[in-house]
């Protein structure tokens, strides 16, 4: 009777502290979500339009979608053709390892063949890489055909963002879903997408 | 007079335990009578934390968590605020001193095996609070948003996003933003100054109620409790009230003499106590070009930098800090302290000090590939130091222990 009566009061512990414990769940979700970001953040984090007709061939302009540096490159044909010469130094080309949107589109890897859409934040930890489009020999690397330089840890990354071999960042710089209307760029959306 | 008070005590004593507290843990409280300098750092620690707590709570007043007002509220508090810039570099120069003795105060327990059995549960509280101090630094270094604040932030939080699948959602929600926002800042303000405060001082109680629990060690290894005269009282020990607390006022002296010096004369501690870049209000465009973390996490930082992959990084530097929780069952050694132990022991302690300065001054400095290479070399040593353990202190010829001490 006696051990009858604690495997029952064993029992009742258990379920009780069941039912008890599947509460923590409900009362923490407030706590966890508030951690998310809030409606404001959201609206403050929507896309950017801009128009790039007015940019230079070769240059590089950065505009800021979620207060993240994006970088637009304008190509030229020679440069886009001579991409192939900087293929031996690449670490993946075809950018494999990632989510790639727009693969196989074109060489520039954005929705445009003339311009190139991609992060500005280095995949190593987070720094902006910095343009260098002269084609000379630089400190850390003696055949530099212009590409993106990280000053924090050195990563190397081509025009189109396609990272180099043996460099800290471990992928390509992220293209961002993007879309075309005419020369107006919409960063932050794709409605193809 | 005296009557009424006497009364009063009486009254509040019958209540409280004023008299039995002072005694157990004061005037009764027995420690070794023979320690050295090593064995003062813990209660500079103590002060620091004190320090730390009241400029904090002054800095909370004129500070403004927003992502406008947070540097130009640090540029009032150190411009218009009176004695402000005073109460800044007391909690900036504390912070740096905070980490320096808490550092001599954990080799101390390498040095002298303050961790061995039964002081395992001291040694795990004190990794726990050295844990909770470095997450403490990170949320306060971020609070100003300058430059520093920001890109160090960005590559921290960016070390979520190395973990494999819910790497990205992860960073957002610690953001709670898609940068390092006024969002961020807030959130974290709220960590600093409530709840790790509220955990650190939970930890450093526990922290001294074990060691009490246990009793204090002494640099030869010696168990006191083996020699008691007739009260029960161990030969070789001293009560800790009056001896070891006019001891450590003593060096309470120097080490404000020492915390003045640098306030008043060096603040930014040549820029790594407050890096320069930090003088820049946070801009998410414009990366500085060095960043270098404050000198008190740079060895772990140096061990991020040398393993090229981000989640290798993140696993090497976390484990460098997860490691220490598990010293006192990686030394097998018959004897406490290093005077007792083998040479493999004391050749040991040397390379893994030398490697850990070493891995310091890499972090504070640009990347070359010399010095990649010797960061790999320091971060093996440094590992070794402890992976070894189990072997070179098992095997080693140690000396006899003196009967007293």
């Amino acid at each position: 009777m006696q051990d009858k009566d604690k495997t029952r009061r064993k029992v009742l512990i258990g379920l009780t502290s069941a039912v008890g414990l599947s509460g923590l769940p409900f009362a923490a979700t407030p706590f966890i979500a508030a951690w998310n970001p809030s409606a404001k953040a959201k609206a403050a984090g929507a896309a950017v339009k801009l128009d790039v007709s007015k940019m230079q061939y070769g240059q590089q302009i950065q505009v800021s979608w979620r207060k993240q540096p994006v970088f637009i490159v304008r190509h030229t044909e020679e440069s886009i053709a001579s991409l192939d010469l900087a293929l031996p130094k690449l670490a993946d080309p075809n950018s494999d390892k990632i989510e790639e949107p727009y693969r196989g589109l074109n060489p520039s890897r954005s929705k445009s063949p003339e311009y190139s859409v991609f992060s500005g934040v280095c995949t190593h930890l987070g720094c902006a890489p910095k343009y260098f489009p002269e084609i000379e020999p630089k400190p850390w690397d003696a055949t530099w055909n212009g590409g993106f330089f990280c000053p924090c840890h050195g990563s190397m990354f081509d025009i189109v963002g396609r990272v180099f071999k043996g460099v800290p960042a471990p992928t390509n710089l992220i293209v961002p879903p993007h879309m075309f209307d005419g020369s107006i760029l919409t960063i932050g959306e794709d409605k193809e997408l | 007079m005296t009557e009424i008070a006497g009364k009063l005590f009486t009254w509040i004593n019958t209540r409280l335990p004023i008299v039995n507290t002072f005694e157990r843990h004061l005037s009764k409280h027995p420690v070794p009578s023979k320690v050295n300098f090593w064995y003062l750092f813990g209660a500079l620690a103590a002060v620091t934390l004190i320090i730390q707590v009241v400029t904090g709570i002054w800095l909370i007043m004129p500070y403004s968590n927003t992502e406008e007002q947070a540097f130009s509220s640090i540029e009032y508090i150190m411009r218009d605020v009176d004695y402000g810039w005073i109460i800044r570099y007391m909690h900036t120069t504390g912070a740096s001193l905070f980490f320096a003795v808490v550092y001599l105060h954990m080799f101390r327990g390498l040095l002298y095996g303050s961790y061995q059995k039964p002081k395992e549960l001291v040694w795990i509280f004190g990794c726990t609070i050295y844990l909770a101090m470095m997450a403490e630094g990170f949320l306060g270094y971020v609070l100003p948003y300058g430059q520093m604040s920001y890109w160090g932030a960005q590559v921290i939080i960016s070390l979520f996003g190395a973990i494999p699948y819910i790497g990205e959602s992860l960073e957002l929600w610690v953001r709670g933003d898609y940068y390092i926002s006024g969002i961020t800042v807030s959130r974290f303000f709220a960590l600093h100054v409530v709840a790790l405060p509220l955990v650190l001082i939970a930890l450093v109680f526990l922290h001294l109620v074990a060691l009490h629990e246990v009793g204090a060690g002494n640099p030869e290894g010696v168990d006191i409790e083996e020699h008691l005269d007739e009260d029960g009282v161990p030969l070789d020990s001293v009560p800790f009230f009056p001896y070891k607390v006019l001891n450590a006022l003593v060096a309470i002296g120097v080490f404000m003499t020492v915390f003045s010096i640098i306030m008043f004369f060096f603040p930014e501690g040549g820029g790594y106590f407050i890096e320069m870049a930090n003088f820049q209000e946070a801009n998410p465009l414009v990366t500085p070009d060095h960043i270098a973390p404050v000198w008190y996490y740079a060895p772990f930082y140096t061990m991020l930098r040398a393993i090229p992959d981000p989640l290798g990084g993140l696993i090497v530097m976390a484990s460098a800090v997860a490691i220490f929780f598990i010293v006192p069952w990686l030394d097998r050694s018959k004897v406490a302290s290093i005077r007792y132990k083998g040479i493999y022991s004391k050749i040991a302690i040397t390379m893994f000090g030398v490697s850990f300065l070493t891995l310091g001054y890499l972090g504070t400095v640009g990347v070359t590939e010399v010095r990649k290479t010797m960061s790999v070399i320091c971060t093996i040593i440094y590992f070794a130091y402890f992976l070894l353990m189990p072997i070179y202190t098992k095997y080693e010829t140690t000396q006899e222990v003196p009967e007293r001490l």
